[in-house]
């Protein structure tokens, strides 16, 4: 008798199986959640292209997702996806990278996305740390933790990813964390499947570059932190600045219909073309 | 189980990448209008971009290189392509690389600090064997240096400006015409050796007004990339069929391709813990050019037939081969003989070439506009054979016929 498989097996490049995450990594949560938004809405992984960075979560949907893939250079996935999408609007285009990617080294093609409002899913992998690299301070690492290149204190600020995207334009922003594992993947399934451009930031963990600098040793740590930390949005409309210091704000923060990039693009390629047509027919 | 999804979708209207009718060339032609033309480098290049089948151009405005993302934004949707301007040139090179696998042949245009940015990702366009082809207008550096001059100082930051091994090709035009034509060939290049191709034009080219004539349909031989020949199961984006150069699936195809900057194998999946899996990669990205330099390699041999003893050789390359053509006129009018070898194709560096004129000439003059380049690329392929003299000029002002006459005549 075969061995029993996993239902989503044919979603990913089983060749390459098992995958490199340490244990207790939030990436598997996130891939989890990914294939089963695939799956739940139908996509073809086929007519499916997953763009990733540099990092650890740049690994889930490269090499594991079984669509087109391109890995790119570090905090670029935007940009090749931009153009991606750009040749081939009929075609889902993702990007999942982590916070060092996207909004770090990557922070300029990121605003500049949500501005144009174009039609790419980035999920970001908000581990709070470079953990790849063995936990360095991220533009995302709160303030006062040590880490290998704060080891006295980190005296940054953290970036609000989400609201900085929010405020650059894109159609659809959320956050989540990993414990948050089902609203995560519908989160998905809206980001894949309306037009514009989508971001949700996923809070995640990284016991083992992370966590061990902050107490938090086990997965399961990090888990109860995010749901003792979590509040759903709505809940916060009447709270002060001071009371969401600590709180991992999850949630819709913004769903909006803007005139989508390509979409413009090709509607004034076709103008173009049509008005070279009529000129050249009015000529005879 | 549950099986992902396979049945195609409804046809799309965006096709991968295709050789194009007589009919659309003819609708270039009609969008640029005359046969004859008179414009600048930049313009031209945009021209032969369009002509060689560019329906995706991606930039930043930067002089002397900026006519070319504007006379593109112009004319590129009025033939179905798009034209979009990023946010630096680091986006830039990857949004064409991006529209490249996803179909379209694809160009961005820049000039030196901008050259600078797009190194990491040439890099990664030459790892994953992804054809594309980069304009870069040089103008003085370093740094800022003088953004409305040309010069000819990214000659070795072409070959050599992203980290590790890897081979690329570069084309010097030293007209306007000749800026239209090589990017006809630096597509052709890149669609056949899945490369990226630098057109290193520079400011003085791209903004100088000259005449152009437009190619008809059976003059130009257009190439497009090496379609897959194996079945989708079987389909290994980076497997070698013994030419070195892979089939490319274009996204979207249901091929499920697998494109990374790391290395990778055959199946272009990561291999980074292998060191033999590295070596063979990179020993075939650098030979599938070394191994093709022949097929390649274009130059302009301007040799007089019969000359004996005392020949001098002149090694030119772009605009700087202008002023050598005035000056080899005039210098042989004096009786000398002079041997001029005009090099096109910058990299791969045509060594047997220079060689073989170093083997006739009893010194060689290099004239360039940076303080010494090709000297050294000059130097080591004549192995000593003859005494090179290099003739270094920076600050945006060409060489004057008459400054190479007198180096060439000992008196400089």
């Amino acid at each position: 008798m075969s061995e029993p498989r996993h239902r989503l097996m044919g979603y990913v490049r089983e060749e390459i199986m098992p995958h490199r995450f340490c244990s207790g990594c939030g990436c598997g949560t996130v891939l989890n959640a990914f294939t089963n938004a695939v799956e739940g809405i139908d996509l073809d992984p086929g007519r499916m292209v997953c763009v990733s960075g540099i990092g650890c979560s740049s690994w889930i949907p490269s090499p594991y997702f079984k669509s087109d893939t391109l890995h790119t250079t570090h905090g670029r996935p935007i940009a090749f996806a931009t153009g991606v999408k750009m040749m081939r609007p009929d075609l889902t285009v993702v990007v999942i990278a982590g916070d060092g990617d996207v909004a770090g080294i990557g922070g300029n093609h990121l605003i500049h996305a949500a501005r144009r409002n174009i039609d790419l899913s980035v999920f970001m992998v908000n581990n709070m740390i470079y953990g790849m690299t063995g936990g360095q301070v991220a533009p995302t690492t709160p303030a006062g933790v040590k880490t290998t290149t704060t080891p006295h204190r980190n005296v940054e600020p953290p970036f609000r990813v989400a609201d900085l995207v929010v405020a650059a334009g894109a159609g659809y922003v959320a956050r989540w964390t990993t414990y948050h594992a089902f609203p995560l993947m519908e989160s998905m399934q809206n980001a894949m499947t309306r037009k514009g451009f989508s971001f949700i930031e996923i809070i995640s963990q990284c016991p083992e570059n992370y966590g061990r600098r902050i107490g938090l040793r086990r997965a399961i740590d990090f888990l109860k932190m995010f749901k003792e930390k979590a509040i759903r949005i709505e809940k916060t409309r009447d709270m002060s600045e001071e009371e969401l210091k600590d709180r991992i704000i999850i949630g819709r923060l913004c769903d909006r219909d803007r005139p989508e990039f390509a979409d413009e693009m090709h509607k004034l390629t076709a103008e173009q073309v049509a008005g070279l047509k009529a000129s050249k027919e009015a000529a005879g | 189980m549950r099986k992902p999804r396979t049945k195609p979708a409804a046809a799309s209207k965006y096709q991968p990448v295709r050789p194009f009718t007589e009919e659309e060339f003819s609708r270039v032609r009609r969008v640029l209008g005359q046969k004859v033309l008179f414009v600048q480098g930049d313009a031209a290049v945009s021209y032969g971009a369009l002509l060689a089948g560019c329906r995706f151009f991606a930039g930043y405005p930067i002089t002397p290189a900026t006519e070319t993302s504007e006379i593109l934004s112009q004319l590129l949707p009025r033939v179905g392509g798009v034209c979009i301007q990023m946010e630096d040139e680091i986006a830039s090179v990857g949004a064409i690389i991006g529209a490249s696998r996803a179909g379209a042949k694809s160009m961005t245009a820049t000039s030196g600090p901008g050259f600078s940015l797009m190194q990491e990702n040439i890099g990664y366009a030459a790892m994953t064997e992804t054809p594309c082809v980069i304009v870069d207008v040089q103008r003085s550096g370093p740094s800022t240096g003088q953004p409305t001059e040309g010069a000819q100082g990214d000659i070795m930051q072409a070959k050599w400006g992203s980290h590790g091994d890897y081979e690329l090709i570069a084309l010097s035009p030293s007209t306007v015409q000749e800026c239209l034509d090589l990017t006809i060939d630096a597509f052709n290049l890149s669609e056949i050796y899945s490369v990226p191709v630098i057109l290193l034009t520079d400011g003085i080219i791209g903004h100088m007004r000259e005449k152009v004539v437009l190619p008809e349909f059976e003059e130009v031989e257009l190439v497009w990339r090496k379609a897959p020949t194996r079945p989708k199961d079987e389909f290994q984006p980076f497997f070698d069929d013994g030419s070195k150069i892979p089939e490319t699936a274009t996204f979207g195809t249901g091929y499920h391709t697998y494109i990374t900057g790391l290395t990778h194998s055959d199946t272009g999946y990561p291999a980074t813990d292998s060191q033999p899996e590295h070596h063979r990669l990179v020993s075939r990205l650098c030979a599938k050019i070394r191994d093709n330099r022949d097929k390649i390699i274009k130059v302009q041999k301007d040799y007089q037939d019969g000359a004996e003893e005392n020949t001098i050789g002149i090694v030119s390359y772009g605009v700087t081969s202008r002023s050598v053509n005035s000056a080899v006129k005039l210098l042989r009018r004096e009786g000398l003989n002079i041997d001029h070898l005009r090099i096109i194709t910058n990299w791969p560096f045509p060594e047997k070439e220079v060689a073989e004129l170093a083997g006739r000439a009893g010194r060689i003059v290099i004239p360039e506009l940076n303080l010494g380049q090709v000297y050294h690329s000059v130097r080591e392929a004549a192995a000593g054979q003859c005494d090179i003299v290099p003739m270094w000029k920076t600050g945006g002002e060409m060489h004057t016929p008459d400054e190479i006459i007198r180096v060439v005549k000992g008196n400089g």
